[in-house]
Parts: C-alpha cells; sequence; structure tokens
C-alpha cells in the first residue's frame, strides 16, 4: 500500500516543473529506436510460434464432425487479437524492456548521473522517464499489431501443414465474423500494459539505493512487478470492456 | 557567498548533523575537512540541495534556498555547477555531449556557439580533441577533468566537489588541485571541496571548516591551521602530516 502512494507520487511528478518540450523530442525518438530494435526479434519469434501453436491444437480439440473447418481460423483470430498478441508480447516485453529501463535507471542513480541532472535544476525523473513511457506507448502497439499478423499468419502456415484445414478455409475463417472493436481493444490493452510496464520500471529502477547488486534486484523486482500488474490489468480491462 | 546556518539532518536514529553553521567565502576554495564518516557528502548534499535538511537554512548570496520556490531554486540550482565523488558522466554520451548537456538544457545557444564553448572548456580542463571518446575510454583523472568542464560550462558562480582527487595518483591529484584552484580565481568562482586529503589543504585551501562527528570543530585559514586550538583538529594535522612523512620517505 505504502508502496502504491509513493508510486502515484511518482508518477505525478513526472508532470511537474517539467522541461519545455523539444527537450523531450528527442529523447522520444531515442528510446522509440531502442525498445524497437531491441525487441522486434523475439516478438517475431514468439508471436508466430503462438499463433502455429493455436492452430494446431484447436485443431486437435476439433473432433465433432459438424464444426466446419474455417472455424479453426476464426477461433485463431479471435484468441491472437484478444489475448495471445497484446498479453504474450506484453509480458515478453515486459522482461525485455522492463528490465533494461530498470537498469538502466539503477546505474544512473547509484553513479550519481541523476543527481549530476537534478544539480542543474532538472526535473530528472520528469527528463528520464517521461520519454521512457512515451516511447513505450508509442512502439508496444507496433509490436503487437505486428504480433497480431505474424500469430494468425503462424497459425495459418501450421494449419495447412498439418492438413487441418485448406488455405481457402483458413482466410475465410480468419474473415467470418469479424469484429471490428476487438482490434480496438487489442490496442486500448496495449496502451495500457505500455504504460504500466515503463512506469513501474522506472519507478524500480530510479528509487535504487547502494549498489551493483541492488541495480540488479531492481532489474527483476521490476519485471516480476509489471507482468503481475500487466495480468491484472489484462483481467480487469477484460471485465469493463468485454463483459 | 553561501553561508548555511544550524543544519540538521537526520537519517533514522543516525543523526549526522547536529545543527552546523559556516561561510563559504566568494572567489575563494573553501575546504571542507574531516575523517571519513562524518557527514561531509550529506552536508554538501544539503547546500546544494540534493538533501533537504530537517532543520536550518542556506543562503546563496542572501536567498534561502530551501525557503525558495520553484523558480528560484531552479535560478540558484543553474549558477551550480558540481564535480561527483564518482565523476557521474552520462555514460552513453561522449566526453562532447556530456560537457555540452547543461547548454543543451540550459542556454538558447546556436549550436555553433555550443561548440565553441564546449571546445573552449574542454581545452581549459587540458583534453582540447577527445571530443568524441565515450567516458568508458578515459582514465579516472581525465573523467575527473571532464567532470570539472561540466560543471563550468554553463559559467556557474558556484562549484562544488566532492573528494575531487579520491582514487587518483598523487600527481594527478595535484594537477586536478591546481586546476580547480585556477579555474577558482579566473572565473572568480565560490568553490567548495570536500576533502579528507592534507595535500590539498595546504596546496589549495584559503579557508578551511574541520568536521567531526557532524559537528564543526574549527574554521579558519591555511595559514592559521598550526595555531589551532582544538585538540582533535590538531591530531587530524598531525596524523596525516606524519602519515604524508613516512609515505615520502619510501
Ligand atoms: N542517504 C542516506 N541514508 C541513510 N544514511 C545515510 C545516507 N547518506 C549518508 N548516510 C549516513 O550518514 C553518515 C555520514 O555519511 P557521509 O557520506 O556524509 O560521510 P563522509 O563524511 O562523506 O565520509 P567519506 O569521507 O567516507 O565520504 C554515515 O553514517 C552514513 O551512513
Ligand atoms: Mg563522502
Amino acid at each position: 500500500m505504502r508502496w502504491l502512494g509513493r508510486y502515484i507520487l511518482f508518477i505525478g511528478s513526472l508532470f511537474k516543473n517539467r522541461e519545455p518540450f523539444r527537450v523531450y523530442v528527442q529523447q522520444i525518438l531515442n528510446e522509440c529506436v531502442n525498445i524497437g530494435i531491441d525487441s522486434l526479434v523475439i516478438v517475431v519469434i514468439v508471436s508466430t510460434f503462438i499463433g502455429a501453436v493455436t492452430a494446431v491444437q484447436t485443431a486437435y480439440n476439433m473432433v465433432s464432425p459438424f464444426i466446419p473447418n474455417y472455424i479453426i481460423g476464426m477461433l485463431v483470430r479471435d484468441m491472437v487479437v484478444l489475448e495471445l498478441a497484446p498479453t504474450i508480447t506484453s509480458v515478453v516485453l515486459a522482461g525485455k524492456v522492463g528490465s533494461h529501463i530498470a537498469g538502466s535507471l539503477g546505474t544512473m542513480r547509484i553513479t550519481e548521473q541523476i543527481d549530476a541532472i537534478e544539480i542543474m535544476g532538472i526535473n530528472s525523473a520528469s527528463y528520464l522517464v517521461l520519454p521512457k513511457i512515451i516511447g513505450a506507448i508509442i512502439v508496444f502497439p507496433m509490436l503487437v499489431i505486428l504480433a497480431a499478423f505474424l500469430g494468425i499468419y503462424g497459425g495459418f502456415v501450421a494449419g495447412v501443414a498439418t492438413n487441418a484445414l485448406t488455405q481457402v478455409e483458413y482466410v475465410y475463417g480468419v474473415q467470418y465474423e469479424f469484429v471490428p472493436f476487438n482490434v480496438g481493444f487489442m490496442l486500448i490493452k496495449t496502451v495500457v500494459f505500455a504504460f504500466i510496464i515503463a512506469s513501474i520500471s522506472s519507478f524500480s529502477g530510479f528509487f535504487t539505493k547502494g549498489g551493483a547488486l541492488e541495480v540488479g534486484k531492481a532489474s527483476t523486482q521490476a519485471v516480476t512487478s509489471s507482468c503481475i500488474a500487466v495480468l491484472l490489468a489484462d483481467y480487469i480491462i477484460s471485465q469493463l470492456l468485454l463483459v | 557567498m553561501i553561508e548555511f546556518q544550524g543544519l540538521h539532518k537526520t537519517f533514522g536514529s543516525n543523526h549526522v548533523l547536529k545543527g552546523v553553521s559556516g561561510v563559504l567565502e566568494a572567489g575563494k576554495v573553501n575546504l571542507i575537512l574531516g575523517g571519513s564518516g562524518t557527514g561531509k557528502s550529506v552536508l554538501l548534499k544539503c547546500l546544494v540541495g540534493l538533501l533537504q535538511p530537517d532543520d536550518g537554512a542556506v543562503l546563496y548570496n542572501g536567498r534561502s534556498f530551501h525557503e525558495s520556490n520553484v523558480t528560484e531554486k531552479k535560478a540558484i540550482r543553474r549558477e551550480i555547477g558540481m564535480l561527483f565523488q564518482g565523476s557521474a558522466l552520462f555514460d552513453s554520451k561522449t566526453v562532447e555531449q556530456n560537457v555540452m548537456f547543461p547548454l543543451d538544457m540550459l542556454s538558447n545557444m546556436e549550436k555553433g556557439e555550443k561548440i565553441d564553448r564546449v571546445n573552449f572548456c574542454l581545452e581549459r580542463v587540458g583534453l582540447a580533441g577527445k571530443n568524441d571518446l565515450m567516458p568508458s575510454e578515459i582514465s579516472g583523472g581525465m573523467q575527473k577533468r571532464v567532470g570539472i568542464a561540466r560543471a563550468i560550462v554553463a559559467n556557474s558562480k558556484y562549484l562544488f566537489c566532492d573528494e575531487p582527487n579520491s582514487g587518483l595518483d598523487p600527481r594527478t591529484a595535484i594537477l586536478i588541485d591546481d586546476l580547480i584552484k585556477e579555474i577558482t580565481y579566473e572565473y572568480n568562482i565560490t568553490t567548495t571541496v570536500v576533502t579528507h586529503d592534507m595535500n590539498s589543504v595546504l596546496g589549495i585551501g584559503d579557508k578551511i571548516l574541520y568536521f567531526q562527528a557532524g559537528e564543526k570543530l574549527w574554521e579558519g585559514t591555511r595559514h592559521e591551521i598550526y595555531d589551532a586550538k582544538v585538540k582533535e583538529f590538531n591530531d587530524f594535522i598531525f596524523a596525516n602530516i606524519a602519515m604524508q612523512e613516512l609515505k615520502n620517505r619510501n
């Protein structure tokens, strides 16, 4: 509870006495490039395989001859868009981006680099953390859209390769009863997750005390806390928007 | 001139600063001297506002730092340069970007002007042409020089140095000390140096404040140290000078 209070105060402090916006533009671009390049490979691999596995398992579970094959395509699409692409990608990114954010801020803290910024009369929290949060909010949705495409494509490849259904059936299934809102739902979730991961990891790194050991602990703590928070938020958003 | 009055700072049950007062003189090198763990760094952080003292006041030319509003605080902060104990260079930026950082953030100078100013400062600390190196590629002594260049690049009026020659060999330490002294006189800066190094006291200290266990025991000029009537301070001086003698003999 005290943790939550300090976290909320921290978020508030990001917006007080911040620097003029031009200062942030370059920083935000840098963070976008960092986050994007860093995570591209892992997102591509994870999402393709998850789509493939989903297709194979769905086909395996469909024993009734009365259910048409194209349903596999539809199910893969919905599972990928509603849950797998945004949530699994975010959990993976919590590991990759979250630990990087906490580690770099922790190192800056213990080597007094944050004090060096503070001493110039700059709001160091805002200067360092805001670009990371905004960068994550810009790049996470891009990565998740990519993950959704690749997930559905992975399902296509695996479904067709295992003769569970034909190409035409899969494509028909993917288009069958498509609800555009689901894509909006996916993006809303992703933006919330991006904020959660970037802010919790920053919070964890920014207040590191001690030495290199504590920086490592802050990184681990950042990943654990943001994963839990992402899953909790996932449940809450689903309750609010889908039920 | 910087005055501090009745500063108290407590961490949990650890009463680190027990109501210390003093004056740091303009255009001079002021030394804050004392053994390890006496609260020198804590005092320095209270002076520059990185720590909030529990009680007491810090006046920058009469302006009370801790009672100022945010805008006034920023104005004072922008006159402060600080060299940190571990240099605290930004390790993702080059030497040039490190020194330029305060100008990028605080000034409206044109790119060309900024580069000229950075080159001037780098030359002043003896690092001309090292612009494109990363902090990890230069020695500890060079890192301190970059730290000094960064601290003075925005024309600071107040310079604070936390143990500027810790971790350096004696010759490099003297070079850094001399650099701090020269810069102080050249640009009429109010400089405050935290140290426990007797060489610094004899070499560059215009004014000395001696601390022990969170209290100021003695304050005076370099020429007065041998006449000091404070036993703890005398012990500190002679212990250090004896050590120095031994070192020199070996
Ligand atoms: N942020 C902090 N939280 C809790 N205690 C602290 C903090 N900073 C300093 N202290 C305590 O304050 C006391 C004085 O520390 P300080 O760093 O000022 O010593 P110092 O005089 O600078 O010593 P040194 O010469 O070794 O650097 C120590 O007992 C230290 O444990
Ligand atoms: Mg210290």
